[in-house]
């Protein structure tokens, strides 16, 4: 059986990643996750400078969902380098890292330093909800996004360059076709929406940050959606994020058009999350007598609608 | 980090202080206050549960010749409780609630510590007035030194800000267990951040009291605080580092 899957020229052993800002640096799940199993680990989102990130409460619960606004606290692009890096290096899997910045400046100099550090893919977040002067300005701008990433392109050698689009613009198609035509290898969608939540004994957010990023299972017919759409438009492969919860969740995510997944708030849940999807997808191949899991990317068949009894088994 | 259950409504698990061991297991004693814990209401004797744990760092070993101060507000008795099993007769406990109703294992507090110290937001038990209330009356009485005292607390966030301050104009030493929304337990979501001083900071404990001072000495310091993790370098974090 082969689960191996390519996002640009990176070859991953199976199609399942852990999304940024779920995962910390890697270090933190290792005691629970054998790390050399995933696919890849796509590390919490790198500035220049360390950031402190927003004031609690940072979270909160909705129904089959979370809102967080953490502020893109990290511990900055020198500590990585010295610190987190090294350690994600001891394992056999792909190292992605989220970055960001407040100019295209930034981007151009986080990238390149990592790139040189030999990471295998640069994951350009342009569209953290949660910070005022952070990468949502340059992802619902066209012609802004369509500079920032040629700009980074010119400056990444070896490494995959993956665009993270947010998932509320005016047009998915038109900003996924922006990626794919200024030289992005790969486009993850999606990050969470901004939303939120008000206690209505006090009159105030729940947040601190008032707006937050909502993920979880509420938001995984959206992302399935979004990534459908962004399939149809573009040729380079998706990362499809958003309320992934089991290899089902995962599978259908390619079904729509993701060439692999990320989990997010299922690491939450469950720190085993990312290993249980791995083994349900080999499961789900096996049942299917599928013998490569590139045959199922795309497979929607939206020319016909489900059959009678199919569509009575959610009863 | 307590799963509550395996629907996806509600989502994240809990986090929980341990509260005893008995011959059976370990204990979580718990107050119903949303449908997590109301759904926790529910399990079953026999049923298994999810549970991620030990998580953190816990109450800090007491020192020599030292007299530990326990003090609990409402549930927080649920952290305090197995200090009060391992301190014994050398330990005070201060304990404050609403009213009677709402103090819990009274009967077995009393028998492990030296002394209890009840206080009620009605005056239905001990004295009428809060924890810190029956604190700050007890520390006018005693012939101890504040510095032979060494606090635990857990609580309401106002009452561990008000034991810091007079933890603070008595020069004591103190520890406490916070509480804040977190997904993970385990450091990676970020979402527990507590405002804590940057290192390294004058405390009262040492010489020259706070921050101020070295300024006064034209020392340049960075002032700025910085977040720690209530799940992994907490929840216990000693008085005089959290910024209120």
């Amino acid at each position: 059986m082969d689960l191996t899957v390519n996002i640009g020229h990176l070859k991953l052993k199976n199609p399942v990643m852990t999304a940024s800002g779920t995962f910390g640096y890697g270090e933190e799940y290792s005691e629970f996750v054998d790390l050399n199993r995933l696919g890849a680990v796509i590390v919490k989102g790198i500035s220049l400078k360390p950031m402190e990130g927003n004031p609690p409460p940072r979270i909160c619960e909705t129904p089959c969902g979370m809102l967080n606004a953490i502020g893109l606290q990290n511990v900055g692009l020198k500590r990585f380098l010295k610190e987190k890096l090294p350690y994600l290096k001891k394992y056999n899997t792909g190292i992605i890292v989220n970055i960001l910045g407040n100019s295209i400046q930034e981007y151009i100099k986080l990238s390149k330093a990592l790139d040189d550090a030999g990471v295998d893919g640069i994951e350009l977040n342009v569209s953290c909800p949660n910070v005022k002067k952070g990468g949502i300005i340059f992802g619902t701008d066209k012609k802004t996004l369509a500079r920032l990433v040629s700009k980074v392109r010119n400056s990444v050698k070896s490494a995959i360059l993956i665009t993270k689009l947010p998932p509320n613009v005016s047009s998915i198609q038109e900003f996924s076709k922006i990626a794919e035509e200024s030289g992005s290898n790969a486009i993850s969608l999606i990050n969470t929406i901004p939303a939120i939540a008000i206690d209505i004994e006090t009159g105030r957010p729940r947040l601190a940050n008032v707006i937050g990023g909502l993920s979880g299972p509420a938001i995984k017919p959206i992302a399935i959606r979004i990534v459908w759409e962004s399939y149809n438009a573009v040729k380079i492969p998706i990362i499809g994020i958003g309320g992934i919860m089991n290899a089902a969740d995962a599978i259908e995510f390619m079904f729509a058009g993701a060439s692999a997944v990320a989990i997010g708030t299922a690491n939450f849940v469950n720190p085993m999350s990312t290993i249980e999807v791995i083994e349900g997808i080999e499961e789900y191949l096996k049942r299917k007598k599928i013998e490569d899991i590139k045959e199922i990317i795309g497979g929607l068949d939206a020319t016909k609608s489900n059959n009678y009894s199919h569509n009575r088994l959610w009863l | 980090m307590i799963k509550v259950s395996n629907s996806k409504d509600p989502l994240l698990s809990r986090p929980f202080s341990f509260f005893r061991e008995s011959p059976e297991g370990i204990q979580f004693l718990f107050e119903i206050r949303g449908k997590g814990t109301l759904m926790m209401k529910g399990f079953e004797i026999g049923e298994i549960i999810n549970l991620l744990g030990p998580l953190g760092k816990g109450y800090p070993a007491l020192k020599e010749n030292k007299i530990p101060l326990l003090i609990s507000g409402g549930i927080g008795i649920a952290s305090i409780y197995s200090l009060a099993e391992e301190f014994g007769k050398k330990s005070i406990l201060f304990y404050g609630a609403k009213s009677s109703e709402s103090l819990l294992m009274i009967d077995e507090l009393k028998g492990l510590v030296n002394e209890l110290i009840i206080g009620t937001d009605d005056g239905s038990v001990g004295k009428k007035g809060t924890v810190v209330d029956v604190l700050n009356d007890f520390l006018m009485q005693t012939n101890a030194k504040a510095c032979d005292y060494t606090i635990y607390g857990c609580g309401p966030k106002p009452m561990l800000k008000a034991i810091s301050e007079v933890a603070f104009e008595k020069k004591m030493e103190g520890y406490v267990s916070v509480e804040e929304n977190m997904a993970c337990g385990v450091g990676a979501c970020l979402a527990c951040a507590i405002k804590v001083k940057r290192p390294p900071f004058n405390s009262p404990l040492t010489k020259g009291g706070y921050r101020g001072v070295n300024e006064e000495r034209g020392r340049i310091t960075n002032s700025e605080p910085i977040y720690k993790l209530v799940c992994r370098d907490g929840p216990v974090f000693p008085l005089e580092e959290i910024v209120w």
